[in-house]
């Protein structure tokens, strides 16, 4: 492959209109000593043909949810992503665009962002969007790094049913700033009400948590507020149609990972930072922000804006680091929720949480498999004691055609999502491949 | 009309309506099957009482709604977008069609390692190519972009020295050239920043740098070419400036393009590389994103890498995740980095091969150093040195009409073009930081020259007309600082106490860099 369109012709005669004779001259000046004076140990290239055989090749030694019937979740779904999601998202105008700094031959990509925004702040009733972030884990780093520096403090409680990459991830990142978080206290599948001293910048619940259950994240946040603290909740986008929105239960900061407004699983990227925030903290938002304006002639548009706070203007002193974020993600979303609208979005919770039960209930009544924690209320997911080594259940059902996870090695127990992809029948299935895996 | 200008007037689309303007009860474009499971009931603690005002509109709504934005956008498919530093080339339809193949596309990221063997060798063939393309020994593949690779090498930097010298040190130098993500990445990572003047050649200063070296020093983060388009040709003499006090030299791949198969950062003397997918290996820019930025690293600093790294055993040819890595700095992404974007740089790479891949560079450079003797004349080059894959000029000779570089870029725009950067890098008065790239050809080049002087000589005989671009597009100049006062964030317009910004954040798009 080659996309060079220079004929030997135009190399000459573009040689000479510089003054040189040859390719190597470009790299004259260059020290010898750092030249590379061998050919790179690269294969040699491909046709197009040949390229596409051997990706084939390659995605062929996977076995993926077309052919496994996905019941995995723990931070990526199986949700169904209709026909005009991509076929609008990759349209070459929008597709192979860059950031909008031109903003009057990226009206296109501004608006969307707009919209996007906007639905962002219906969905989760707080006041603020930004553009996007790269994932729901990088989005809680950034959501910490904004009540940090609200609060002036150092201090970051996290509950005990966060999802664990989260944890790693704040972990991570918290080793250059030189904070770490610590984990609440559990209460069964739920988070203890914590005592919040005033040196806590925040506290952050997961609703639904990492178990699929129904968190306490109203009394968490009651009592993150009541301290000064920023209450920080990390939430589902497609609950927000049946469940409670982060402005209802008391968030200030909500982060979430929008893989599953109508982004594909692939392997886990490219995903979708979701951050939403009350108008206190606007300013300290990271990222790109859209507005809208007006120009010369009056007419509504829309432009980057409060650039002030990004690493190109404001430097070391920027709100964060990014530059490149998930557009194309966010244009996804938009047209995915444009898609569904307010009643399918009711819609598609009430079945993800009807058949979330019905499975649930089904795997309860197999003899040696039980819930782990049978009291919670869940919305799409659960966690299942199957009775025997989690990781060989999870392979044995694979080789029946069935993908659940991840595997929880502390409770000795496996996740198991269902979405409103799931039917009854499948499910019905793969409680019947789950007995026979146990047995 | 030329290539690429969007269209201003399609009838009643000028105005475009939002989409909650399109809304009408009752209309809907979702379809779901009928509910074939018990009803479950939540108790009310659990029940949302508002609904979210999201629009509901018809299918077909949707569609014209989306393609009419896609009309009022400029990609690289549309035409020319010489955008520096930014690597706008053309991007290959076949890294899409395999991307799309659902034994890639349809994998999740919790699978076990059985059942992804496509996807490890995939990563580890892959990573063997760019450590052999970049001179390192092993590469992390989950920082999602360029400025998360920069953040993740800054923490191996800092893992680095704790270990080593009993304490992360203090400060990272970057040149006052460098991008805007270098700065805030050094302060995401805990360090101060200590900045490092070019020379009067538009080099990183030697003797200034050697001056500012010292123990406290971490590294030093580089591109190289540089910022300004030039090869910092005492990069040996860097290099020992810093590995004297045992302080390391991160490359910025930003520039990435220009050198491959011709020089390697490791052989310059780099123990750390970030590379941008979206730039060097023509992963779709996205509007914005998403990217990839791998991080690729010297044996001695492998051990640093975020876990887990891919494992290959060759007795029984298995590829498989290793998460035994104790002094590993941690995880900087949620799952595995964007897979779907490494999926396209590996078509490209392979694609491409050794002699692809180093034709790459050279006909970069080449478009480059073409458009600048065709165009300096009347912008001048901001500094004398020839030029590797971009060049930075600048527009200041045409100020005493009154034009400034931005007017010069909207009145591109009417002509049919994607103007370069402006007002970057940030030491270049009026600076124009043209970046072609490989993919353009000849006629284009000189299409694009063309139009440039033809600005210049507009400045002088009727600098109205630039003042006045752009006036072919679907909106005419923005008035930014209206956006950063009034604030309108969302269709509501209900944004709380937002109003009312401060002084910094209402400077106009004539101050601000296009990057």
């Amino acid at each position: 492959m080659q996309f060079a369109p220079h004929t030997e012709e135009d190399v000459r005669e573009m040689l000479a209109a510089c003054g040189l004779s040859s390719l190597d001259d470009l790299y004259a000046h260059l020290p010898e000593a750092v030249l590379l004076d061998r050919d790179l140990d690269i294969p040699a290239g491909l046709s197009e043909m040949e390229l596409v055989a051997e990706m084939r090749r390659l995605a062929g030694l996977n076995r993926s949810a077309d052919d496994l019937v996905c019941f995995a979740g723990g931070g990526a779904y199986d949700h169904y992503v209709p026909s005009l999601v991509w076929a609008l998202t990759g349209q070459s105008e929008l597709y192979t665009s860059y950031t909008p700094y031109q903003p009057e031959l990226s009206q296109g990509v501004l608006q969307a962002l707009f919209e996007y925004q906007s639905m962002i702040c219906e969905l989760t009733g707080l006041e603020v969007s930004n553009a996007s972030l790269y994932d729901g884990p990088t989005a809680l780093v950034e959501a910490v790094h904004m009540a940090r520096s609200a609060t002036r403090r150092d201090r970051v409680l996290v509950s005990g049913a966060l999802d664990r990459r989260y944890v790693k991830t704040l972990r991570t990142y918290g080793g250059g700033p030189g904070y770490r978080p610590e984990v609440m206290e559990a209460d069964g599948a739920l988070t203890a009400i914590p005592r919040v001293g005033d040196d806590v910048a925040a506290v952050i619940v997961q609703y639904p948590n990492f178990f699929g259950a129904l968190d306490r994240a109203r009394e968490v946040f009651r009592a993150a507020r009541a301290a000064g603290a920023r209450a920080i909740q990390v939430f589902d986008p497609l609950s927000l149609g049946i469940l409670p929105s982060p402005a209802e239960l008391g968030a200030d900061i909500a982060v979430a990972e929008g893989q599953v407004l109508g982004n594909h699983l692939s392997y886990g990227g490219p995903y979708l930072g979701v951050i939403a925030a009350r108008s206190q903290d606007i300013r300290r938002m990271p990222g790109r922000i859209v507005g809208e304006t007006t120009d010369v002639e009056g007419q509504r548009g829309y432009v980057l804006t409060l650039q002030a706070r990004e690493q190109h203007i404001r430097r070391e002193r920027a709100t964060s680091n990014i530059c490149t974020n998930q557009t194309l993600m966010a244009i996804a979303a938009t047209v995915y929720l444009a898609w569904l609208g307010p009643d399918g979005l009711r819609e598609l919770g009430r079945q993800c949480l009807a058949k979330a039960r019905y499975a649930a209930e089904s795997l309860a009544a197999l003899s040696g498999c039980e819930l782990v924690w049978p009291e919670a209320e869940v919305f799409k997911e659960f966690a299942v004691r199957p009775g025997r080594d989690a990781e060989e259940v999870q392979s044995r059902l694979i080789g029946m055609g069935f993908l659940a996870g991840p595997v929880l090695q502390e409770e000795a127990a496996l996740l198991v999502s269902v979405t409103e992809r799931r039917t009854r029948d499948e499910i019905d299935r793969f409680v019947k491949a789950f007995e026979e895996a146990i047995s | 009309m030329r290539d690429g200008a969007p269209v201003r007037a399609q009838g009643a689309a000028v105005g475009q309506r939002g989409l909650l303007e399109r809304s009408k009860a009752g209309r809907r474009a979702w379809s779901l099957p009928e509910l074939d499971v018990p009803e479950v009931e939540l108790p009310e603690v659990h029940r949302r009482s508002t609904e979210p005002g999201l629009p509901r509109v018809a299918e077909v709504d949707v569609i014209r709604h989306f393609t009419r934005l896609a009309q009022m956008n400029y990609g690289i498919d549309t035409g020319f977008y010489p955008l520096g530093s930014c690597s706008m080339k053309y991007n290959p339809k076949v890294a899409e069609t395999v991307a799309a193949l659902p034994g890639f596309q349809r994998l999740h990221p919790h699978q076990p390692e059985e059942t992804i063997q496509g996807a490890l060798e995939l990563l580890w063939r892959l990573e063997r190519a760019l450590c052999e393309l970049t001179g390192m020994a092993r590469v992390t593949f989950q920082p999602p972009a360029g400025a998360g690779g920069e953040l993740t090498g800054l923490l191996v930097m800092r893992a680095y020295h704790t270990k080593s010298s009993g304490g992360p040190r203090g400060k990272v130098i970057i040149p006052d050239s460098s991008h805007g993500t270098n700065p805030a990445s050094v302060t995401a990572a805990g360090y101060r920043v200590v900045q490092v003047p070019s020379d009067s050649r538009g080099l990183v200063d030697l003797g200034q740098l050697e001056r500012l070296v010292d123990e406290d020093v971490a590294g030093l983060m580089l591109t190289n070419p540089n910022t300004l388009g030039l090869f910092e040709v005492e990069i040996q003499g860097i290099a020992a400036a810093l590995h004297r006090v045992g302080a390391l030299l991160y490359y910025d791949g930003a520039n990435l393009n220009a050198i491959m198969g011709r020089v390697r950062p490791g052989d310059m003397g780099f123990d750390i590389v970030h590379m941008n997918t979206h730039k060097t290996f023509a992963t779709p820019h996205g509007g914005g994103g998403p990217g990839a930025g791998p991080v690729a690293v010297n044996a001695r600093l492998e051990r640093f890498l975020p876990a887990p790294v891919v494992a290959f055993d060759e007795d029984g040819g298995r590829y498989s995740w290793d998460h035994d890595r104790p002094d590993s700095i941690g995880h900087v992404h949620g799952f595995h980095g964007n897979f779907g974007v490494l999926v396209r740089a590996f078509a490209y790479v392979f694609g491409h091969g050794r002699d692809g891949l180093r034709e790459v560079g050279e006909r970069a450079v080449l478009n480059a150093n073409y458009l600048a003797s065709k165009v300096k004349g009347s912008y001048p080059l901001a500094f004398e040195g020839p030029p590797m894959h971009e060049f930075v000029s600048t527009a200041k000779p045409l100020r005493k009409h009154g034009v400034r570089a931005m007017d010069v870029a909207k009145r591109l725009i009417d002509l049919g073009f994607h103007p370069s950067t402006v007002y970057f890098p940030l030491v270049v008065e009026e600076a124009m930081m043209v970046e072609p790239t490989e993919t353009e050809t000849k006629e284009t080049l000189d299409a694009f020259a063309e139009a440039l002087l033809r600005v210049a000589n507009e400045a002088a005989e009727d600098p109205n007309l630039l003042h006045e671009a752009p006036v072919t597009t679907p909106v005419r100049r923005l008035d930014e600082a209206k956006a950063a006062r009034e604030l309108k964030l969302r269709w509501s317009g209900q944004h709380g106490d937002g109003g009312g910004a401060d002084a910094e954040s209402v400077r106009t798009a004539a101050d601000h860099p296009t990057i």
